[in-house]
């Protein structure tokens, strides 16, 4: 605001001056031959407007640094929750290390109480290339840079879901790695946890489905807690019914939006790194049943 | 309208400015200190952080010998330019042709080196972060000595065929800016890649 | 052309083929004629890098819009910068400093002729290779096209593993090789302005166009070398194994942001300061007075050259760079905006006091100062740190730099169009037409520009080719396209000028402006040799000296 209240006095004041300028100085009718005043400059008006700048500048600069400091250097405190972040092309990987929690592309926080801080913290990694988290209502965004890893923090006030996405071109996706942020009430954010510690939910009726994904490619790439299924390369899919988006948020969690998704990625996300596994029907209704029981 | 014509009492008659090829070729030479500048750069940075393979300290030995080929050669190019100033056309071709034998055993060894290297130790370009920044760096610079080199050949041939004289030393002496800019960046690039990353 | 032949009654001249002309036109040395190439060659690919940008702002007109795919949006955003910068926006820069900078200080031509021929080659035939990509792009596995990877290329997505193909080799070697052609046309304008001077034109008396082209030239070569040093590096990545961006390797990603950048900032200084060249010939025609503290205007101008190389890494605020590391960077951006100040002071001195004519240059040059001033406060806003975490990347930036370059850059090239367009050709640029271009153009420029700063404050990220609606960009989206497709009317009302006007327009003569600066003093076109006699010089107006001998200059510098 600071930043804003300085600029803006500076262009309200040079503005005016040359609204004035082009007025008052403009040719008119009774001038016509003649030349004004030849003025090769004025020594110290010029030192007057470059002292006066350098001053806006230092003044500017002051209160910036403290603000860079404070953001950048302040401590983790032991209340903190730590989310380890892992891009990819194109969707979010979120790990809880003291919480035992993979999840991914969407993002639960506890809200953060100023008597009683509980800021989140976030190691930012990248599995490929450059990304950026940005979720513009919760803080400014920091890259995710392969082999340089960052850190930024959050420290929500206000509880409800925050929209954002990645912010640095990542490749054909960039624009559907989406980011949804839920600041839970401590005890929404402890129920959540809790429901992500535990393994894949066991249902007996989807055996089939369960079948077809284990025999097939899907465990190269994705992991279900508690199953044979432990591939990294795309997301954990252990609660994806507990997500309310798919595909990085580029389509609501539905059933036909599953099946058209593992059917079809490019109908959805066109460019995406899922492959069209070429199911029959049969196998991917039963896959599509087997995802639903996953919550 | 034709031109301005004011004339100046003085300055009219004494208005020499610098020679435009000195100028562009000093141009030339600060472009050129900026490209490898970054060289240099890259290869500062990645020093011991290769992740595996031989390390400088491992397979690098100091090419004392050659260096001292290519630094002589600026004393003697610049000793066959002076020569040609003072029209002494001989001891130019000879003190020309020594500069180009010195610049060709630098290439020479840089050449040995190398086949040292590869073939000796395993270093190639694609080995490790050493291997790359090392190869492209030395290389880039003997890139410029073999341009250089070409040049000095081109001249020295118009030289043997008698077409060389006083009023070419402006040119050669351009060229001799080239060719001890080149000898600088050998004195930068062995300190930096031979003496300081060892 | 026949509008410099002398008619004598009773004798018919002989018409020249046109192939002798089009031989003529390609193998000429003179630096008019190169200066003519460039421009025109800048304006073709205007027109194209401007098609880019309408497919842009199509697809995103309103949210999950599919004109175009992701893929080839990526390829649009790419292409538009990557085409704008390096070969519209630089060509025209160089064109018109080609044609200019001997004239304006009594020489025959620029010092090396056919270097300056062989760099304006190296620059077109870059810009080919470049457009060559939609066809040719295609490597193994049929992946790739034209480059898509940003016209900042960051690693590691130009790695051969994340950019098949060859999209991402055609965008690397069409810019080392038109970057060899800037680095030589830099060379040729320092060693013209330093040696070839007329008689009595000390470095303190010559125009502010030969002195910002000279600061400008200083830059290009320790400017663009950097990108051309990283672009060579690419290449033994991608071709010879070599790790420099390699991560997996432990290469670093963020050392070729610091490369770009080192060349990336500068670079768009290397564009501003011919603007700046510009105005500090046209404002103080129109105004009737000598541009207020020449001396300032040179130092600030230097000043701006040496901190603009210490500023790069404000582009890399959200990087992840220590604290110390980005309030440095904060405070040399700030810096920087002091002597850039005071030249619009400087502009805004020259025409106090005047008695300010509004041709269509001048309408230009208002528009300029206008635009640049917001343009270069909203760069202040950026230059602090905790606000640019919030801006980087997103459609603030994009505005930002457009309201610099399209509000300041494009705005100043168009007023030298209209300037020198008579001394070039012999004729004046309709002023009707110009004022449509004027008017039509000011107002899709601030439609368009002014409402993007929006979306980016709201969070809308850069290089997305679609956005969802639940956002709320749309509306603003919308009215961003409508003030594009107003601009690119009054693009084609411009090129209908500079086409009709060359058949039809008023005689020009040799000064219709009734300015001060040697190329004035010659007929309009010039004829081949320039100058019949090497003029000589006592003051910064050499004409202004000539028209009011009872009141010369020289009297006070």
């Amino acid at each position: 605001m600071f930043v804003l209240a300085i600029t803006g006095i500076i262009f309200g004041v040079v503005f005016t001056l040359l609204i004035y300028a082009i007025i008052k100085f403009r040719r008119r009718g009774t001038d016509a031959g003649s030349e004004p005043a030849q003025v090769y400059g004025s020594t110290q008006i010029e030192l007057a407007w470059t002292i006066i700048p350098i001053l806006i500048v230092v003044v500017l600069y002051l209160a910036t640094a403290r603000v860079i400091h404070a953001i950048q250097d302040a401590p983790e405190s032991a209340t903190a929750i730590d989310v380890i972040v892992i891009g990819h092309q194109y969707w979010w990987e979120f790990r809880y290390p003291k919480l035992g929690i993979v999840t991914a592309n969407e993002l639960h926080i506890p809200v953060s109480d100023p008597a009683n801080p509980t800021p989140t913290f976030l190691k930012l990694l990248s599995a490929d290339t450059d990304h950026s988290f940005w979720v513009p209502e919760l803080a400014g965004k920091t890259d995710l840079v392969p082999n340089h890893p960052n850190r930024m923090w959050m420290d929500p006030q206000r509880i409800g879901i925050f929209l954002g996405q990645c912010a640095q071109y990542c490749g054909t996706q960039h624009a559907k790695m989406l980011l949804r942020v839920f600041v839970d009430s401590p005890r929404d954010f402890a129920a959540w946890v809790r429901a992500q510690q535990q393994p894949a939910i066991q249902d007996a009726s989807v055996r089939a489905g369960r079948g077809a994904f284990e025999s097939t490619a899907c465990i190269n790439c994705h992991a279900v807690a508690g199953t044979p299924a432990d591939g990294r390369f795309g997301p954990d899919l252990t609660h994806l019914m507990s997500r309310t988006t798919i595909a990085s948020g580029a389509t609501e969690n539905t059933s036909e939006n599953l099946r058209l998704w593992i059917q079809n990625p490019n109908a959805i996300k066109p460019g995406s790194l899922m492959p069209a596994m070429k199911l029959s029907d049969a196998d991917l209704d039963a896959i599509v049943n087997y995802m639903e029981t996953l919550r | 309208m034709s031109a301005i014509t004011i004339p100046l009492p003085d300055s009219a008659s004494s208005w020499i400015l610098p020679y435009r090829g000195k100028v562009a070729m000093a141009g030339l030479i600060i472009a050129e200190s900026a490209i490898f500048t970054i060289f240099v750069v890259a290869y500062l940075f990645y020093l011991g952080k290769s992740l595996t393979g031989p390390t400088p300290r491992d397979v690098l030995e100091l090419p004392i010998f050659y260096t001292i080929c290519l630094l002589s050669s600026s004393l003697t190019i610049h000793l066959a330019a002076k020569s040609l100033e003072r029209n002494r056309g001989g001891l130019f071709l000879g003190l020309w042709l020594l500069t180009s034998a010195l610049g060709g055993s630098f290439l020479y060894g840089t050449a040995r080196e190398w086949l040292r290297l590869i073939y000796g130790h395993g270093l190639t370009i694609s080995t490790n972060l050493f291997g790359t920044t090392y190869y492209s760096l030395v290389g880039l610079h003997a890139f410029h000595v073999t341009v250089g080199l070409i040049m000095l050949l081109l001249v020295a041939i118009f030289a043997l065929a008698g077409r060389l004289s006083v009023k070419h030393s402006r040119r050669v002496e351009v060229l001799s800016m080239y060719w001890h800019f080149v000898d600088a960046v050998w004195v930068v690039v062995f300190t930096v890649v031979y003496v300081l990353g060892r | 052309m026949s509008m410099n032949a002398i008619t004598i009654s009773g004798v018919r001249l002989e018409e020249k083929p046109w192939v002798d002309t089009l031989h003529e036109w390609l193998t000429t040395v003179d630096h008019k004629r190169l200066g003519i190439l460039y421009i025109i060659y800048a304006l073709l690919l205007l027109i194209v890098a401007g098609i880019e940008a309408l497919i842009i702002r199509i697809q995103l007109m309103h949210s999950h819009n599919n004109f175009v795919s992701p893929q080839v949006f990526n390829r649009m955003f790419t292409m538009h910068g990557t085409t704008m910068i390096f070969f519209v926006i630089m060509p025209v820069l160089f064109g018109f400093a080609n044609y200019l900078v001997p004239l304006m200080i009594g020489a025959r031509d620029m010092a090396f002729p056919r270097l300056n021929a062989f760099s304006f080659w190296l620059t077109a035939l870059g810009g080919l290779l470049l457009y060559f990509s939609f066809l040719g792009g295609n490597g193994l596995y049929g992946a790739g096209n034209a480059p898509d990877v940003g016209w900042w290329a960051y690693a590691p997505l130009t790695a051969r593993a994340f950019s098949t193909g060859h999209s991402s080799d055609y965008w690397t070697l069409a810019l080392l090789v038109s970057g060899f052609g800037s680095i030589g046309t830099a060379i040729n304008i320092i060693a013209t302005v330093v040696c070839l001077r007329c008689p009595g034109m000390k470095l303190t008396r010559m125009p502010l166009m030969a002195w910002l082209n000279l600061v400008m030239s200083g830059m290009v070569l320790i400017a663009i070398t950097p990108l051309s040093a990283a672009q060579i590096m690419l290449l033994v990545d991608r071709y010879l194994g070599g790790h420099f961006f390699d991560t997996q390797a432990g290469g670093s990603a963020v050392l070729w942001m610091h490369f770009f950048w080192i060349f990336g900032h500068p670079e768009v200084y290397i564009l501003i300061i011919p603007a700046f060249a510009f105005m500090s010939e046209i404002v103080p025609v129109f105004s009737r007075k000598p541009i207020f503290g020449y001396p300032v205007m040179v130092a600030a101008t230097i000043a701006i050259a040496f901190v603009s190389m210490s500023v790069w890494a404000h582009h890399m605020f959200t990087v992840g760079m220590n604290s110390y590391a980005n309030s440095f960077f904060t405070i040399t951006s700030m810096v920087i905006a002091v002597p850039t100040g005071i030249k619009i002071f400087n502009w805004l001195g020259t025409m106090w006091g005047g008695r300010i004519q509004f041709k269509t240059p001048m309408l230009f040059s208002i528009g300029f100062l206008f635009q640049f001033l917001i343009g270069g406060l909203t760069g202040v806003m950026q230059a602090t740190a905790p606000f640019d975490w919030q801006l980087s990347l997103s459609y603030f930036v994009v505005a930002h730099f457009h309201y610099v370059i399209v509000g300041g850059i494009v705005f100043a090239v168009f007023a030298a169009f209209y300037y020198w367009y008579p001394k070039m050709t012999g004729r004046m640029l309709s002023e009707k037409l110009g004022k449509w271009h004027f008017w039509l153009f000011l107002i899709g420029f601030h439609l368009t520009f002014d409402v993007m700063h929006i979306p980016g404050l709201l969070g809308m990220p850069r290089r997305i080719y679609t956005y969802e609606p639940v956002r709320g960009w749309d509306t603003l989206n919308l009215i961003i396209t409508i003030g594009a497709f107003i601009q690119g009317i009054a693009i084609l009302v411009f090129v209908a000028n500079l086409v009709v006007s060359y058949f039809n327009g008023a005689q020009a003569g040799n000064d219709p402006w009734d300015a001060w600066t040697l190329e004035w003093s010659v007929s309009s076109p010039p004829p081949a040799y320039n100058f019949a006699f090497i003029p000589v010089v006592a003051s910064r107006r050499p004409l202004w000296d000539q028209k009011h001998p009872e009141d010369p200059d020289s009297r006070y510098e």
